[in-house]
């Protein structure tokens, strides 16, 4: 295992993460490690407390012990907003895009500029803002949509603007929940073939059930179960681990 | 690529037009000074109900309070206009000359330390826009940072106008009770009572409003505005791209206080009086109305809306006093479920595409048509 590393040469260092709902530990005295330019993925069986360690990580829940160090930052101790800012990106499991709002405001909204209250009221919609959203837009194979409200994109098209819209944010560590979760065939290839251009230059942690997909593109593997980390390690090494079949794999 | 590369586009430019006419040429060329007055009441109501607009309508933040403001506005104009209608001359009968009559009617001897600056009329009008928006600003913080929000913030608005109301009430000697603050006479020493006042005061108002509305719009239109609409509809991904949706929250309430505090202080200009039966829980509540009649995300929608429900409710109490209220009721319930956009979903749906062919087929001519009878606007 990896406890004992200085947690200085990783990007996350979460270590002795507990989180617990009346009395009912969600998270357990969890640790994990990630490196510059990794992409982790968790799995796990439902309830195993995937998408509340994300929670945790960004801020959404506050965690009960333990700490979570990003660059030598604590994020327990910061707001959901200041961690964004600190460089962490999250997306959430349902498509959350702005309905109301066309899909280039959507992607304008995350650009980070003008982010607070004055700021926003005074901010200028310039070539650097545009440029960055068209070229954006073409990466997620949207940039013909860019006027349509987002109301009107598939779900997939949704998936998309929302992973565009934390692109734009240009986060250090990128979070994803299920993002092929619901995906046609062809999208989940082409999302398959969004992720790897986008994790140049970044650390990603994703969440996902699909097997096939996490092989493609995981560098390494983190099995949780109630809580708890299981197993960890190449794609490789957990699919053979015998106490992953038993709870996870082998259903 | 960029949408709204002009301030008003065309169809809020129809109906910014359409309202300049209404209320510069045709309400005070058709109307007497009585009926005019009237409409100079209504339309203090519009400042609430633009303010209600960002605050509700895009930002999503229902505030059943905002009588609270309209009040504070309201009052810290009266007591300058009281001060002045207090001079010693005017108060000599009194046991105390020099202070308002109803402190000298509950025995109060000298003027309450917070009645002091109000000699001031610079003072007034910074108390005017500082006041509500001090006041709202602790109100947003407490609540909106304690991720306090939807039916509970609005149950706690409603609450604070009750509380505010019974203060007002019960500390008779230093608001003027339940009467309010009456027999407003002068504002530096020009009689606002007479009628060439009221037509002066009238302007002045619609000024204001005008200003009101440009100022609403350009919130509007920046980054701010999308970011309201953004936080109604997905406040977690607001917050998760960076913004601290609580300060942004806090923002357009204070906002709507401000416009709402105007617009009392207009009442109180134009009436000539201020008491707390437009404080409480039915006036904000029917501010709310006002809004959601005109469409809650339109700003003209507001000001049309504000100006057909008072004028309904001033013909209909007249002829059928018992029975405005059950009409009222009905007319909220009617919107909230066959237009929920208001008279500016029914404007953007049924009327808005004619003007459309209309301006197609016949180019650039007229909209004149739609003028007389205050057609709502988006």
């Amino acid at each position: 295992m990896l406890i004992g590393h200085q947690p200085k040469d990783f990007l996350l260092a979460v270590s002795g993460l507990t989180v617990s709902f009346d009395g009912f530990k969600a998270v357990n005295d969890l640790s994990f490690y990630v490196e510059e330019n990794e992409i982790r993925v968790i799995i796990g069986p439902n309830g195993a407390g995937k998408t509340t360690v994300l929670d945790l990580i960004c801020g959404k829940t506050r965690a009960t012990s333990g700490s979570i160090q990003f660059r030598g930052k604590e994020l327990t101790k910061l707001k959901e907003n200041e961690i964004v800012k600190a460089g962490v990106g999250r997306k959430f499991q349902t498509p959350s895009v702005f309905e109301d709002l066309t899909v280039f405001e959507n992607l304008e909204i995350s650009f980070p500029r003008g982010r607070t209250v004055f700021g926003s009221l005074t901010f200028q919609r310039d070539t650097t803002v545009t440029g960055r959203v068209e070229e954006v837009a073409e990466m997620i194979f949207l940039k013909d949509r860019l006027q349509t409200s987002a109301a009107e994109l598939s779900h997939g098209q949704k998936q998309w603007l929302e992973i565009g819209m934390l692109l734009i944010q240009n986060p250090d560590l990128l979070m994803l929940d299920e993002p092929v979760a619901g995906m046609s065939v062809s999208e989940r290839a082409k999302t398959a073939e969004l992720l790897n251009r986008i994790i140049k230059d970044r650390s990603v942690l994703v969440i996902e059930h699909d097997m096939k997909f996490v092989e493609d593109i995981a560098h390494k593997v983190t099995v949780l179960h109630q809580g708890q980390i299981l197993s960890e390690g190449t794609m490789e090494r957990v699919k053979n681990d015998p106490k992953v079949i038993e709870v996870y794999l082998g259903h | 690529m960029i949408t709204n590369s002009r301030f008003f586009n065309r169809s809020e430019l129809v109906g910014l037009i359409s309202l300049v006419l209404l209320l510069v040429v045709i309400l005070p060329l058709t109307l007497d000074i009585f009926r005019l007055n009237l409409v100079a009441k209504y339309l203090t109501y519009a400042f609430v109900a633009i303010g209600l607009v960002l605050c509700w309508g895009y930002g999503g933040i229902l505030s059943l309070g905002q009588g609270v403001f309209f009040g504070l506005g309201g009052y810290a104009m009266a007591m300058f206009l009281k001060l002045e209608a207090s001079s010693a001359a005017n108060t000599k009968i009194q046991s105390t000359p020099g202070i308002p009559d109803f402190m000298d009617w509950n025995q109060l001897t000298q003027l309450p330390f917070f009645w002091k600056p109000f000699h001031s009329l610079p003072f007034t009008f910074l108390a005017i826009v500082l006041a509500p928006a001090f006041f709202s600003f602790i109100i947003g913080a407490a609540m909106f940072k304690r991720r306090v929000g939807g039916v509970y913030f609005a149950i706690i608005t409603q609450a604070i106008a009750a509380i505010l109301t019974i203060l007002i009430v019960g500390q008779q000697g230093y608001t003027g009770g339940i009467n309010g603050i009456t027999d407003l006479r002068t504002l530096l020493d020009w009689d606002i009572r007479t009628d060439h006042a009221k037509y002066v005061l009238y302007f002045v108002e619609v000024a204001f409003l005008f200003g009101a509305v440009v100022v609403a719009q350009f919130i509007r239109l920046t980054k701010l505005g999308r970011i309201l609409v953004a936080m109604r509809e997905q406040e977690d991904r607001v917050r998760f791209s960076g913004y601290s949706v609580a300060n942004f929250k806090i923002f357009a309430f204070c906002a709507a206080a401000v416009f709402a505090a105007i617009g009392g202080a207009m009442f109180t200009l134009n009436v000539g009086f201020m008491s707390p039966s437009f404080v409480g829980i039915v006036p904000s509540i029917e501010m709310v109305i006002y809004t959601a009649v005109g469409g809650r995300l339109s700003i003209f929608g507001a000001v049309y809306g504000t100006l057909l429900v008072n004028f309904a409710k001033t013909s209909l109490s007249e002829t059928f006093p018992q029975l405005w209220l059950f009409g009222l009721g009905a007319l909220f319930i009617a919107v909230v479920l066959a237009f929920p956009s208001g008279l500016a979903g029914i404007w953007a749906d049924n009327i808005q595409p004619r003007i459309d062919r209309l301006f197609a087929s016949r180019g650039e001519k007229s909209g004149n048509g739609l003028i007389a009878d205050g057609a709502p606007a988006e």
